[in-house]
C-alpha cells in the first residue's frame, strides 16, 4: 500500500518514514497538492509551530487537499500538530485559522502539570472505535483538543484533565500522539489504518 | 496518566557501542542497532544514543549510526554528543532522531537553544546538564567539554535559563555519582525539577531498580541508565515491574 505523506517543510519525516515502512507502507513525499488529493492513501504529519504549519500548508495548497480528503472520508492519518491543524484554530499561534474540518479548538495544557506532556500515557477508546485499541501511546505535545468532537469516535487520555488522544471515523484517523514512535502497539494500529484503507480503495 | 520513563544509554563510538566510566577504558560492546532493537522489545520506554566519537570521522559516522537505528526503533530517540550547530542537529534529525541533546555548545553559545526551538520546537530541544556539588557544599555549578572545564555558572540557574531560551527537556547528569553506583543525586534532582516546568530525566549513579524509584520520587520524569542494562542481567521491564510494585507508573 503507497501512503503519500505531506511535505510541510520544518517537519523531520525519518521517524514517519520508518514508521510507515516497519508497518509494510511504501512511502512519498510530495508537497503537490494533486498527488495529496489523489492518493490513496495521505498522511499529515506534524512537528513544529501551528503558525509555521498552516502556513507551509496554504503555501503549497494541500490544505485543501487535505480538507477535500477529509470531508470525502478518503483514507487519511494525521498526527499530533497534523490533528491540531484539522481544526478551527489554535492557542498556539491565535488569529491563524486552521483547516476546519474538525469543529474544536486547539488549547494548551493548563495546572500543576509538566509540559510538555512528554512520555508514554494510557488510552481509552470510545466504545464506536473500530481502529483504536487500548493501550499505551507516546505523546510530545503542549496543546491539545479538550472533548471529542460531534460526528467521530475516538480515545481519550489523562494529562490533569482528560483530553482528546485521537479521533476516527471510516479510515480517516487522527492522533495526537506518534503512531511511529509507540512500539509495537503503535505499529499494530499503523497496520489497522492501512488495512482500513486497502478495503476503503475496494 | 503519564507514566514514568526508562531510559538505556548508549555510547557510541566510530559506529559500535563502548562501555567505560566517564568515557575512560572504553571496550567494544557491540552493533548500536541490534542493541537498540532488543532494548526496545526489553521494554525501554525511549533511548539515548551519546556519540563519544573524538574525531570529525567518527562524528560523520553517527548519522549513519543514527540511520540503522531508526530503521529498526519504534520508540523515541535522542541523539547527543558534539552537535555545534542547528545544522548539526538537522542531520541527525534527518537521519532519524527525534529530539537532539546539547550541552557545551549550549553554555557557549545559549542563542543555540533558541535556534533549535524556533526550528524544530521545545520538544525537540533537550537541554544536557553535567551538574557537580561546590567544594564547599552549597548547591552545584555546571561542567562542560565532558567534565574538564567548569565555567562557574549555578546549575539550576542554568537550567531555568536553558528552559526559558527553548528547551523543552531537561538531562541531568551528576558529575559527582556517575559511574560510581551510589544512587542519582536527589537533593540536585529535587532542586532542578522544581525550578523548571519541563520534563527531568535523571542520570548518572544508578546500580539497580531502588536508585531509579528514588529519582523519580525526588521528582524526576525519567531515568536514565546505561551500565545497569549493558550486560543483560536487568532489562527496563524487569525495572519497571520493580518500580510498578513500589506503587510508581510505569508502561508494562
Amino acid at each position: 500500500m503507497k501512503v503519500t505523506v505531506v511535505a510541510t517543510g520544518v517537519c523531520n519525516l525519518a521517524s514517519v518514514q520508518a514508521g510507515l515502512t516497519r508497518a509494510g507502507a511504501e512511502v512519498e513525499v510530495t508537497d503537490d497538492p494533486r498527488r495529496v488529493r489523489d492518493a490513496p492513501a495521505a498522511f499529515l504529519p506534524g512537528v513544529g509551530a501551528y503558525g509555521a504549519g498552516m502556513a507551509a500548508l496554504a503555501a503549497s495548497g494541500c490544505g485543501d487537499a487535505v480538507v477535500a480528503r477529509v470531508r470525502a472520508g478518503h483514507p487519511t492519518l494525521a498526527i499530533c500538530l497534523g490533528l491540531q491543524l484539522l481544526a478551527r484554530s489554535s492557542e498556539e499561534t491565535p488569529g491563524v485559522d486552521g483547516l476546519g474540518v474538525i469543529d474544536a479548538a486547539v488549547t494548551r495544557y493548563r495546572g500543576d502539570i509538566r509540559v510538555p506532556h512528554f512520555g508514554w500515557n494510557r488510552v481509552h477508546p470510545t466504545d464506536d472505535a473500530r481502529l483504536l485499541r487500548p493501550g499505551y501511546a507516546y505523546f510530545a505535545n503542549s496543546y491539545k483538543i479538550d472533548a471529542l468532537p460531534p460526528g467521530w469516535a475516538g480515545a481519550t487520555a489523562a494529562h490533569g484533565a482528560s483530553f482528546v488522544a485521537a479521533i476516527e471515523r471510516g479510515s480517516v484517523l487522527a492522533c495526537q500522539f506518534h503512531p511511529e514512535l509507540s512500539g509495537g502497539w503503535g505499529n499494530t494500529l499503523l497496520q489497522a489504518w492501512l488495512q482500513a484503507a486497502r478495503k476503503a480503495l475496494c | 496518566m503519564l507514566t514514568r520513563r526508562v531510559i538505556p544509554c548508549l555510547d557510541v563510538r566510530d559506529g559500535r557501542v563502548v562501555k567505560g566510566v566517564r568515557f575512560q577504558h572504553l571496550r567494544d560492546a557491540g552493533d548500536p542497532a541490534a542493541q537498540a532493537a532488543r532494548y526496545e522489545e526489553t521494554g525501554a520506554d525511549e533511548l539515548v544514543l551519546l556519540d563519544v566519537s573524538a574525531t570529525p570521522e567518527g562524528r560523520a559516522n553517527a548519522t549513519h549510526t543514527v540511520a540503522a537505528v531508526r530503521r529498526v526503533l519504534g520508540i523515541p530517540l535522542t541523539v547527543g554528543g558534539g552537535i555545534r550547530t542547528t545544522d548539526d542537529a538537522a542531520r541527525l534529525l534527518d537521519a532519524g532522531a527525534d529530539k537532539v541533546s546539547v550541552n557545551t555548545a549550549a553554555v557557549d553559545d545559549p542563542s543555540l537553544l533558541s535556534r533549535l526551538a524556533d526550528r524544530y520546537g521545545a520538544q525537540c530541544t533537550v537541554i544536557a546538564i553535567d551538574a557537580a556539588r561546590r567544594p564547599a557544599g552549597d548547591g552545584w555549578e555546571i561542567l562542560v567539554r565532558s567534565g574538564s572545564d567548569r565555567p562557574r555558572r549555578d546549575a539550576v540557574a542554568w537550567a531555568v535559563d536553558a528552559v526559558a531560551r527553548g528547551a523543552g527537556e531537561v538531562l541531568l547528569t551528576s558529575w559527582d555519582r556517575d559511574g560510581t553506583r551510589s544512587g542519582y543525586d536527589l537533593p540536585l534532582l529535587e532542586a532542578v525539577s522544581r525550578a523548571v516546568p519541563v520534563p527531568v530525566i535523571a542520570s548518572g549513579g544508578a546500580a539497580h531498580a531502588d536508585h531509579l524509584a528514588d529519582a523519580l520520587r525526588a521528582g524526576a520524569d525519567a531515568v536514565l541508565a546505561a551500565s545497569i542494562f549493558h550486560d543483560g542481567e536487568l532489562t527496563p521491564d524487569d525495572v519497571k515491574r520493580a518500580l510498578r510494585a513500589q506503587g510508581i507508573e510505569v508502561r508494562l
